[in-house]
């Protein structure tokens, strides 16, 4: 089943290196899975968030404020 | 406790680049290593031990804490205090702003805990203990903490909720104060340690240049100025040094930890603890960058009285340092 990853951050550098890891690990592994950047700070705040980056894992919250390592984000979309 | 760091710095330039001592350049390349190395070890165990107080204090933890509890007036200080364990980043300061309004709690104590959580963050305390010693760290801290209290406090009493932008009165219009209790994390130290000690590295990896610029720098003056060299121009009776340096460092930040060092060395040479202290604070606390994310919550006019109100109180405190130390 595909899965849906967002990714929550205003473009800060750590929101930017966030989903280029997100990126690599998805296609390194040939994981089904959409990547969406959710940029809008209004988008943001229906997560509830108050640190960014977040990871968003098929509507759950998963990372929030710090930019995981590769193995951590494999498995998480696993 | 340092001397093992000067030992090394005094062996490596007489004895090893063999430099005569009292040499400019000697004793600029001795200051520099000798500042370099003791900067980055104190910035590691300063940044690693705030990583593990603020992995135990999350700041959904903080947030669910003042959100829940009534704290009779309290509540500023324990936003401010709030502030220095949590690690600050200008782009998280919108969404934790829309968080703390979401849940309850009011705008002054939001305002504390958002301004002293730049100023008084584990990248300025690790250069402060470093560059000028326990004692004036603390008093920096102290400061800091209160100068976000009494900030907080008189933009709570501005009634400043009619600046915001509308669609964050929407979210204050919903504003709930928190029911439920925050759930920690079941972590243990053990699992914790990696994380942390990535961000430490990360931090580090990020701030290395600056310091090493700074350092560099202060390292010249150093040797190339002579000792009270300043005095003359911003002596403690001059009353324009205090706003004139506050002012001029608020547009500075990004390389706030470029800026210590240089401001350490022109302390040494003349500049009164009280002005530069006011400088500092100017330059760690306030950044037009942040205030060029906050537009998205409040209109230009609350920026704007935020901004004067905090410039005031550092202004003040610069003064109060002068006449005290």
């Amino acid at each position: 089943m595909s899965k849906t990853i967002k990714i929550l951050g205003t473009g800060c550098p750590k929101c930017q290196s966030m989903t280029g890891v997100v990126k690599d690990v998805i296609s390194e592994n040939n994981i089904d899975a959409t990547i969406e950047k959710v940029e809008d700070i209004m988008e943001i705040m229906k997560y509830n968030v108050m640190s960014t980056p977040a990871l968003v894992v098929d509507d759950v919250i998963t990372i929030k404020g710090r930019v995981p390592s590769k193995e951590e984000v494999l498995a998480l979309v696993k | 406790m340092f001397d093992w760091i000067q030992n090394s710095a005094d062996w490596f330039v007489y004895d090893v680049l063999n430099l005569d001592k009292g040499q400019h350049l000697a004793e600029a390349l001795n200051f520099f290593i000798y500042d370099t190395t003791k900067i980055l070890i104190l910035l590691f165990v300063v940044i690693f031990l705030m990583g593990i107080v603020n992995s135990y204090f999350p700041i959904d933890k903080v947030k669910s804490y003042l959100s829940r509890n009534k704290l009779y007036g309290l509540e500023y200080l324990m936003a401010s205090l709030f502030g220095v364990v949590t690690p600050f980043c200008s782009c998280s300061s919108v969404p934790l702003f829309i968080g703390f309004v979401r849940g309850g709690i009011p705008l002054g104590v939001t305002f504390a805990f958002l301004i002293t959580s730049p100023l008084v963050n584990e990248v300025a305390i690790g250069l402060f203990v470093g560059l000028f010693g326990i004692e004036t760290t603390i008093i920096y801290v102290i400061s800091g903490v209160l100068l976000g209290t009494v900030s907080g406090v008189i933009l709570q009493q501005l009634k400043l909720e009619r600046f915001l932008t509308p669609w964050v009165k929407e979210v204050l219009a919903t504003a709930q104060r928190d029911q439920d209790t925050f759930i920690a994390e079941k972590q243990t130290l053990q699992q914790r340690l990696p994380i942390i000690w990535d961000e430490v590295l990360k931090i580090l990896k990020g701030i290395i240049p600056y310091v090493i610029v700074g350092i560099a720098i202060g390292g010249l003056m150093h040797g190339y100025i002579p000792e009270g060299f300043f005095e003359q121009y911003m002596a403690k009776d001059n009353l324009f040094a205090v706003p004139i340096a506050t002012i001029l460092a608020v547009p500075m930040y990004s390389n706030a930890s470029g800026i210590l060092p240089v401001v350490q060395v022109l302390v040494v040479k003349g500049i009164p603890l009280g002005t530069a202290i006011a400088f500092m604070m100017g330059v760690v606390g306030l950044s037009l960058p942040e205030a060029m994310l906050l537009k998205k919550v409040m209109t230009l006019k609350l920026i704007a009285i935020f901004f004067a109100v905090v410039t005031l109180c550092i202004i003040i405190s610069g003064y109060l340092f002068n006449f005290l130390l």
